[in-house]
């Protein structure tokens, strides 16, 4: 009985460890939209409580019903794993009558969730991930690509920071789709430059310890360290990089940023930084007055992701009515007809592989000394085109793309 | 009088999952699948456990490789899905036979710790395989058309093929551990070398014992890796280890079906209770605390025992109907 009492004992410690926390709820039959972020892992900050607080926004301007019916907002934490979401996304569409999964961060979950949302025929808009599975391999008419892509931040970062001069290329890339996704487009935007990939270093998902990371990267000799990995493992690698005086010969390029992790890194460490945003909130009066109604909500800025989140539940909605029915065909349909003029961009539209397609924009991180609010990070460097800002639709490999 | 108590019980069950697929909205079914690999799994961890008295800490590495074989050869080689498992449950069996080997050379904890080193290996195998999606998992994996007759796209005709797969697999656990050669296991786990002393090659036995273990979990794996269309790395985690060993300690070690009531206790408090997020670890554990502490040989165990004092001539007439030497454990 001792050992067994003992054997208790250390499962009950292993079980300590073992069970993360993931959260849903469920009711009745409506227009139902499920909000599957992260919502206690690395990418909490970028999707999270925030994401749900946007979605719910969207759905209550738009008058809280859709056609005499009730619109409700549920929500899960996928935990960043792609089975729980691809799980979850199954339950919501089986028995759960969730009719659109929205936010979806993290690339791996993105990807497992496009796969049942195309088996089911439900739509999901994918405003959190980057992969360009969504609009390739994985597309459906049900799946919306919404905010960005690798795409657009290889051609945005990626290749401004060639142009200026960044030639020699070492990246250090979060070891999932969404790293490595984006470590092909930036070495597509390098070699096409004429510029040399010289090596890559992989880290797992929230990696802590970056040293033997950068001392590679610095082995390497390269001109540009490339980070391909967003969230708090892009400020942890670019905290080491500085630390470890990385930066000293070397040039940091991360990859994806967000106003979270500019926030995080603080002015002095990530001033003089390029990021390609699709969105930030002191743009314009439309989008400071968004900000201003999520800041009281949620206490913080909204990022480009949740600013998208509003936008794309709006345009579902709108999408949803204008249909005059739930019927997932039709409202496809609708979508595709349908432009977008709102506060996240003005005359998007959205493409035969589910591309929604809009200008992006780069930017800078500011100085200290330019900074004059809290929040006030951001400064434009160039606007990249619609046209420019996204892969060409004669590129993707989506069987519903006519050629 | 126990023995009819525990048949109508397992009819009832058996009734009541084939009734599941009919009320999707009362029991999702697919949740129902999950709970019946997990409880597969557990039952098979109880072969080593509850009657080998050997402690693995790295079930996890049987129950994700076969789910990684199968997903393998029905994504990349398009296999058949009954192919495809039965290259799971061999893949798991052998991969349990070598972890098996090695590990017995130690006792107790050592040997425990040996399983995890191994499984740990094995995760990292899972994680820096090109072909294994690494944190992405392997996804799209399709269900197939099992035997070239029943489709199982269809939820409905894949839970029947689960229930008729892992009640096969229970029903193997059951023979195994109420044949001679499970008698052996016990008296190895009851005094090592006695069982030695009286000719027995015990590290047969144990090798043995593991790879039916994993071979077995390997089954709940496969079928689990079809049910989700997905292998990912929670399925070869460490923390998976963990879990089995808390379904089988909360069900009950001593019993072969325990496993199982454990397996559902678990599945359904992270199901049921997920909108309470990080609280259901407390949950559980607040759940584990007092098992341990009111009923010590897990619910199925302790119902059994009670049945048996109260009923002081049950156990005897029923030896009685057996044959010399035979336990049987229900």
């Amino acid at each position: 009985m001792v050992k067994s009492l003992r054997i208790s004992l250390a499962a009950s410690a292993a079980l300590a460890f073992s069970a993360l926390p993931s959260a849903a709820q469920v009711s009745d039959d409506v227009v139902r939209i499920g909000v599957l972020g992260d919502l206690s892992g690395i990418y909490n900050d970028l999707s999270g409580k925030g994401a749900i607080e946007a979605v719910k926004m969207a759905a209550e301007d738009f008058g809280g019903t859709v056609l005499g019916k009730k619109i409700d907002v549920v929500s899960a934490d996928h935990q960043n794993k792609p089975d729980v979401g691809a799980a979850k996304a199954r339950e919501w569409f089986d028995t759960g009558g969730v009719d659109l999964i929205n936010d979806l961060a993290n690339s791996g979950v993105a990807r497992a969730v496009a796969g049942v949302a195309r088996e089911k025929k439900r739509h999901i808009i994918v405003n959190g991930a980057s992969n360009m599975g969504i609009t390739n391999e994985l597309c459906s008419p049900y799946a919306i690509h919404y905010a960005y892509d690798a795409y657009s931040l290889a051609h945005g970062t990626g290749k401004a920071v060639v142009e200026q001069g960044g030639k020699t290329w070492f990246f250090l890339t979060v070891d999932f789709a969404f790293g490595i996704g984006l470590e092909q487009q930036v070495s597509n935007v390098v070699r096409a430059n004429k510029g040399r990939v010289v090596g890559a270093a992989r880290h797992p998902l929230a990696t802590t310890d970056f040293s033997s990371y950068i001392l590679q990267a610095q082995a390497s000799k390269a001109e540009i360290i490339g980070i391909a990995s967003t969230g708090a493992d892009a400020v942890n690698a670019i905290k080491a990089a500085v630390e470890f005086g990385a930066t000293k010969n070397q040039k940091l390029a991360a990859l994806l940023l967000w106003i979270e992790d500019v926030h995080s890194l603080g002015l002095p460490a990530a001033q003089g930084l390029l990021l390609t945003n699709a969105w930030y909130w002191d743009m314009n009066e439309d989008t400071r007055k968004f900000a201003k109604r999520f800041f009281d909500r949620v206490g913080k800025m909204p990022n480009m992701a949740q600013a998208a989140d509003y936008s794309s539940t709006m345009f579902y909605l709108n999408a949803v009515k204008a249909a005059g029915t739930d019927d997932p065909d039709k409202i496809s349909a609708k979508m595709r007809e349908m432009k977008v003029n709102d506060m996240f961009t003005k005359d998007g539209y959205v493409r035969a592989d589910g591309r929604f397609v809009h200008d992006m924009y780069l930017w800078q991180v500011k100085t200290p000394a330019e900074s004059k609010a809290p929040w006030d990070y951001l400064k434009p460097v160039a606007t990249i085109p619609a046209e420019q800002a996204f892969q060409p639709l004669s590129e993707s490999t989506c069987p519903l793309v006519k050629k | 009088m126990l023995v009819l108590l525990k048949r109508s019980l397992i009819l009832a069950v058996v009734a009541a999952l084939l009734a599941v697929p009919l009320m999707p909205h009362f029991i999702y079914p697919v949740f129902a699948m999950k709970v019946m690999c997990f409880a597969l799994f557990a039952c098979a961890y109880n072969l080593l456990l509850g009657h080998t008295g050997i402690v693995s800490f790295g079930h996890a590495a049987f129950f994700g490789t076969a789910a990684y074989v199968t997903g393998y050869a029905m994504r990349e080689l398009g296999l058949p899905p009954e192919i495809s498992i039965a290259a799971g449950v061999i893949g798991s069996a052998g991969l349990g036979a070598a972890i098996g080997a090695l590990a017995i050379r130690r006792q107790g904890i050592y040997l425990a710790m040996i399983t995890l080193a191994l499984a740990q290996l094995v995760y990292f195998v899972f994680l820096q395989a090109e072909f294994t999606g690494a944190e992405d998992g392997m996804q799209e994996i399709p269900r197939g058309v099992l035997f070239g007759l029943i489709d199982l796209r269809s939820d409905f005709n894949l839970f029947y093929v689960v229930m008729a797969l892992t009640g096969a697999g229970l029903w193997l656990v059951y023979r195994i551990v109420n044949s001679p050669f499970g008698e052996v296991l016990r008296a190895i786990r009851e005094h090592e070398p006695r069982a030695r002393s009286l000719g027995y090659a015990i590290e047969k036995y144990k090798i043995l014992a593991f790879a039916l273990s994993a071979g077995l979990s390997g089954l709940a794996g496969s079928l689990k890796c079809i049910v989700f269309q997905l292998a990912s790395l929670t399925d070869v985690h460490w923390h998976m280890s963990g879990e089995v060993i808390l379904m089988t300690l909360l069900g009950g070690m001593p019993t072969v079906f325990g496993p199982a009531i454990g397996a559902i206790l678990v599945s359904a408090l992270h199901h049921y209770f997920d909108a309470l997020g990080a609280w259901v670890t407390i949950v559980i554990g607040l759940i584990f605390i007092l098992c341990v502490l009111v009923f010590r040989r897990g619910v199925a165990g302790q119902l059994h025992h009670m049945l048996q004092e109260r009923r002081p001539t049950a156990p005897s007439a029923e030896r009685r109907n057996l044959k010399e030497g035979q336990h049987a454990q229900v």
